[in-house]
């Protein structure tokens, strides 16, 4: 799949390594027969229905992102959210409506981008129960990204302005481990990679936090969080301390989900640490001031 | 048997109350994890391993009639008595007989999960046989009266100070003893004695071959050996699923077994019985007990693939942290809330949502049952079933229609935001709020993404526009 596009996209985007220079336009060539037609890459951008309510700078630094590697981003109003909360309690008639709508909205846009690992794995790995055989679902699998993936294997990002001058604890957060494996999981004997760790790297000064537990689940799991209360914290915190005996000073995730379940129980039990978005720490935003407990 | 509907939830949430047992549990399970890691990652063709049992495992369940047919042959041609039971009952029934039949009144069982499944302890006594439990975490919790919490390390759940405790009011032990090498020299005297007294062993079956007629017992204490070397008759239980088509296959799985259930690269003992021994007798009981059902569904007949290495429990945020009684079932963790449930709906049902998705006994699974996938494939089974609890049902049916429609979205958004940000505390954080019972909520912000998305595109426009 990903050589598909890679194949596809013959030209090398361009990337400013400073800011005046961010309307630079990727170029890329969607008819190889015809070298002269050159169009800006366009995506449509979809983002989860939580983020939308909560976390709007998360999204705005994934446009901000997208943007300064020329991309064009598109955000279809109509959109709310991909199904996957129904999806996991077992509600199929409840999100079958869902993934027929996202289709819908987004079946035409050359890419899909969103800053959640979890939503695109709904859509890449789990609507083929609701959609298998719709004209433009085989499309839609192979064209929706998770954001650090779409940078590293579509945009082939290489270098990254800024600095982020902090050390960095990465959650890698299960849906967009596991189901689309941004990053080899520690249970596997497979050659060592991860995407949003790759891109983490490109920042000046960042540092990374070597944690004990690789990549154990933070305890969100969506409607989990409240079916299993008790472990569901209790996986939070042992989480949170993890990156504390890392030193970090941040905890960063492809997901906004596992942090706003790891932020409910920071801020509750007064602890020091952030968390932040990956795109947030790759658009450049600097560390949210500490909090006074 | 039917059980009592339950809540893993509730069960859960009495484990993690006490937090330095939980932490003590879930570090002592991670440790097996990681000694499970190094093990296979010692091994680089491991994945082409899994691969391959996979393979050999997803083959025999294709065509399990003819093979079980061809290893009773060959069992039979070595000496050995098949017996058939499609039921826990008749499995129970067809020892019990044997054991009559033979006079026996005191058994040496060792470590088999089927025969905990068939509650077969609990039946022989019932009917006057005495059966001691040879291995050595299974000895423990049977004389606490307790079931195993865990398929592979049964008495994970138990300090050593309590196993002190406990061994001084059965075998005389110093009080207070918690030296793990003196306690296990006080329970290998104690079973010594009860190896010497049994009439019959009764072991368990990690893999009958079929080519051969021959069963394999891998074990760490060598209990089984001792336990069927001594008496001249030995019953073997095994589910229908332990069966490999060839002797060559076990040199896949004997290098998948050990390595995923406790990071050794072979089990101590790997005892490969063909036929009775010079003088007694061999029956191998061959055991349905839904097994032939689960085989029809296309959905989970993969969970039959389950070498029962008890890798993903180890790997189970949620099982280290809940523990394995509080699945209430003989197969704990992933597997076993995937096998259960497929049993015994009404009573299981809460198993399937006992899980974060989070995929880890997926990839640590070393015969690849998708075992989180077929966790959520249970939710829309459960649903359907009628057992989602009608709150749950409502709320999702609910979200789902604001979800349909643009507008109702963001007027919901709207005020939800709206709501969070001036209603007084008590009217935010109370009981209905089980998220807030220890975590906060987001702080809303004043303008949701699209707000300020639109914003951003006019200022591009205007910008764009002067430099025109």
């Amino acid at each position: 799949m990903i050589a598909f596009f890679a194949a596809d996209t013959t030209a090398k985007p361009l990337y400013s390594t400073n800011g005046s220079e961010s309307f630079g336009r990727c170029t890329y060539n969607r008819w190889p027969l015809f070298e002269s037609i050159e169009k800006p890459m366009r995506v449509g951008l979809f983002i989860p229905c939580y983020v939308d309510q909560f976390y709007p700078d998360v999204g705005m630094a994934t446009v901000e992102l997208l943007e300064r590697h020329g991309v064009e981003v598109d955000y279809p109003d109509a959109q709310t959210c991909c199904g996957q909360p129904m999806a996991n309690t077992g509600c199929v008639a409840e999100t079958r409506p869902l993934a027929e709508r996202f289709l819908h909205i987004f079946g035409d846009y050359p890419y899909v981008v969103s800053p959640s690992g979890s939503c695109v794995a709904m859509v890449r790995k789990h609507y083929d129960r609701y959609l298998t055989g719709r004209p433009g679902f085989a499309e839609l699998v192979q064209k929706t990204f998770e954001l650090c993936e779409f940078l590293v294997d579509v945009l082939h990002v290489e270098g990254l302005p800024g600095r982020f001058p902090h050390r960095v604890g990465l959650h890698q957060s299960c849906h967009g481990l596991r189901e689309l494996r941004s990053g080899r999981a520690s249970e596997l004997v497979e050659t060592r990679f991860s995407k949003p760790r790759q891109l983490l790297q490109m920042l000046d000064g960042l540092e990374m936090a070597d944690l004990q537990r690789p990549d154990e689940c933070c305890g969100f799991g969506g409607t989990f969080a409240v079916g299993e209360e008790a472990v569901s914290c209790r996986m939070g915190m042992d989480r949170i301390n993890d990156h504390e005996t890392a030193e970090a000073e941040v905890i960063t995730a492809t997901d906004m989900s596992c942090l706003m379940h790891l932020a409910g129980l920071i801020g509750r039990h007064g602890k020091k640490i952030s968390v932040m978005h990956i795109a947030q720490i790759l658009a450049g935003r600097s560390l949210p001031e500490a909090r006074s407990s | 048997m039917a059980r009592a509907s339950f809540r893993h939830a509730d069960n859960a949430a009495a484990f993690v109350a006490n937090q330095q047992r939980t932490a003590w549990h879930d570090k002592a399970l991670w440790f097996v994890r990681t000694k499970r890691d190094a093990a296979a990652g010692s091994l680089p063709e491991w994945e082409q391993l899994r691969e391959a049992a996979s393979q050999i495992k997803l083959h025999t369940l294709s065509r399990l009639a003819d093979y079980l047919e061809q290893f009773e042959e060959n069992a039979a041609r070595l000496g050995g008595h098949v017996h058939w039971a499609q039921t826990a009952e008749q499995h129970n029934e067809i020892v019990l007989d044997l054991l009559r039949s033979h006079g026996v009144t005191r058994v040496a069982k060792s470590k088999s999960m089927l025969t905990e499944e068939c509650h077969l302890n609990p039946y022989l006594e019932q009917h006057g046989v005495q059966v001691v439990d040879t291995d050595l975490g299974e000895r423990i919790v049977q004389l606490r009266k307790e079931s195993p919490s865990h398929i592979v390390l049964p008495a994970i759940h138990i300090k050593k100070e309590e196993v002190g405790e406990l061994f001084h009011q059965h075998m005389g032990t110093r009080a207070g003893a918690v030296d793990p090498t003196y306690l296990t020299e006080a329970a290998r005297g104690h079973l010594r004695e009860k190896f010497i007294a049994a009439e019959a062993g009764i072991t368990g079956v990690n893999f009958a071959v079929a080519e051969t007629g021959g069963i394999v017992v891998c074990t760490n204490e060598g209990n089984a050996d001792l336990g069927v070397s001594l008496p001249p008759l030995h019953i073997a239980c095994m589910g229908i699923e332990k069966l490999i088509p060839r002797a060559e296959h076990l040199a896949v799985f004997l290098r998948l077994l050990a390595r995923s259930a406790t990071g050794q690269p072979i089990t101590t003992y790997t005892s490969h019985f063909h036929g009775p021994r010079p003088g007694g007798e061999l029956h191998i009981v061959l055991v349905d007990n839904g097994r032939s059902r689960l085989r029809k569904s296309q959905e989970f007949r993969p969970a039959l693939k389950c070498i029962r290495c008890g890798a993903c429990m180890n790997t189970c945020p949620v099982y280290r942290r809940s523990g394995g009684h509080s699945y209430q079932a003989t197969v704990p963790g992933p597997i076993g809330s995937v096998l259960n449930p497929t049993r015994d709906a009404s009573a299981y049902h809460s198993l399937p949502f006992a899980c974060s998705l989070c995929g880890s006994c997926t990839d640590v699974c070393p015969v690849k049952v998708p075992l989180h996938q077929q966790l959520l494939a249970l939710r829309s089974e459960m649903a359907e079933q009628g057992q989602l609890a009608r709150s749950k049902r409502w709320q999702m049916k609910l979200a789902s229609a604001v979800l349909r429609r643009s507008w109702l979205y963001r007027v919901a958004g709207t005020i939800a935001r709206w709501f969070l940000r001036w209603a007084p505390k008590s009217f935010v954080y109370n009981r209905w709020n089980v998220w807030g019972k220890q975590r906060n909520l987001p702080e809303p912000p004043r303008q949701t993404f699209r707000r300020q998305f639109r914003r951003h595109v006019e200022q591009k426009r205007n910008s764009t526009g002067d430099s025109q």
